[in-house]
């Protein structure tokens, strides 16, 4: 089971890329658990400043939204090797 | 893992001519958007003194042509240099800002914080991690204020409408008077020894490693990304663009010369500290706020008053104190809010005196 993970803090564009990673895990069937992280602390120990943050089984793999068409490939190289 | 990784970022390395067909794409939108921007004047007195009859001269076709001039001036402008401005900032992360800034002293680092506080992107609800990823890090907390400052005084919109409506020369004004405001306010911060007023949670986190596998963005990656911050910050402020022209057309047509001499001139010696208070407030409509007051200015407000004001509706952003208020206390806030309102008052009568 992958795990995603979105660290936000409630803003716009983080709460975007929640929905669309929601999206593209119902849409293509993928076996992985999404998770939104709010709190500061588990946000910083990622080591990022700037939000929002995708983690795939608890790599950062990109800040702020690159696009759907980059998130998907991000998700599916992590999920389908 | 590893090698999945490595893998991907070697299959998707673009060929050299997808850069080349990016840079004839942007080279072919500068062309037509030269071409668009010689038109509009042309434009805008075809429709307004020729489809709409109105004869040149009078209340409603100097509004009318004002503008029609000014709307497609301004959105035109504003996408132009928004697009280039987030392509400079493309090359910027927070990341590397702040190792850039870990171990400067007071002075340099302010100043140092302050320009990289302009050119790093960096949206308001980052604030929070970028914050303590900051103090964290050991960067002296006047040096992060000096950051801080600076993003929301030097506002990219406000930038490109003053340069549209006022000229460069009081864009620039803008944009030194803004950088020395964050300059001096952090280093105020910085010397009162404020650390005790920051939240204590902030002080126990432990900032992670910073371990992003980012690939270095192509050009044809940097055009794409400019070209969406360019969509989304021209989608956001469109309408206050154009309803603060409407409303400064309507002024420049029908108000007298000089009626605002006496409330907003440089006598009224209370007008800058009345348009600072009134200015805090209102900052979503800064892109609304500039016509406006570009048209009061027209009819003999002072430019120092005008600047104050705008300073004060840019860079006193209500929304962005309420989100530091998860890492400062109160009274941090309170003293931040004070010092640069001051500062910005100061800066406004300055203004008032010397032009």
């Amino acid at each position: 089971m992958t795990t995603i993970k979105i660290l936000g803090t409630g803003c716009p564009t983080c709460r975007r890329l929640l929905d669309d990673v929601q999206k593209l895990v119902i849409n293509n069937n993928w076996m992985a658990n999404v998770e939104y992280i709010t709190e500061l602390p588990a946000i910083m120990a990622y080591g990022v400043m700037s939000t929002p943050a995708l983690v795939i089984n608890d790599k950062v793999v990109s800040v702020g939204h690159p696009g759907v068409p980059k998130v998907a490939r991000l998700i599916k190289d992590a999920i389908e090797p | 893992m590893e090698n999945i990784i490595k893998d991907t970022k070697d299959t998707i390395k673009p060929r050299p001519s997808s850069e080349w067909r990016s840079f004839a794409l942007v080279a072919g939108l500068v062309v037509i958007w030269l071409g668009l921007y010689n038109l509009i004047q042309p434009f805008a007195n075809w429709l307004a003194y020729d489809l709409l009859a109105q004869p040149e001269g009078s209340h409603l076709g100097e509004s009318l042509a004002f503008f029609f001039y000014d709307v497609p001036k301004i959105i035109l402008l504003l996408g132009g240099m928004i697009f280039l401005i987030t392509l400079v900032r493309s090359f910027f992360t927070s990341e590397q800002t702040r190792a850039w800034l870990g171990g400067k002293r007071e002075g340099v680092g302010n100043t140092l914080a302050a320009l990289l506080g302009v050119v790093t992107p960096f949206c308001s609800c980052s604030a929070v991690p970028l914050f303590i990823g900051f103090v964290e890090s050991g960067i002296p907390l006047g040096v992060t204020f000096s950051f801080l400052t600076a993003t929301p005084v030097v506002n990219e919109v406000a930038l490109v409408m003053l340069f549209g409506l006022f000229g460069w020369k009081i864009a620039g004004l803008y944009l030194i008077t803004g950088l020395i405001i964050a300059i001096i306010s952090g280093i105020i911060i910085g010397r009162l020894k404020l650390e005790r007023y920051v939240e204590d949670f902030v002080w126990q986190i432990k900032v992670g490693q910073v371990a992003i596998d980012q690939e270095k963005p192509t050009w044809t990656n940097r055009f794409k990304t400019a070209w969406e911050s360019t969509k989304e910050i021209v989608g956001k402020v469109w309408l206050y663009v154009i309803v603060g022209i409407a409303i400064g057309a309507g002024i420049h047509g029908y108000i007298p010369e000089d009626a605002m001499a006496h409330i907003l001139g440089r006598n009224a010696w209370w007008s800058v500290p009345a348009g600072v208070l009134l200015g805090l407030p209102l900052y979503s409509n800064a892109a609304g706020v500039i016509p406006v007051v570009q048209a009061l200015m027209e009819k003999g407000a002072a430019l120092g008053t005008v600047l104050a004001f705008m300073m004060s509706v840019v860079g006193l952003s209500l929304p962005e104190m309420v989100i530091l208020r998860r890492v400062l206390k109160p009274k941090l806030i309170g003293i931040f809010i004070a010092i640069l309102t001051i500062a910005i008052i100061l800066t406004g009568y300055l203004f008032n005196l010397i032009i």
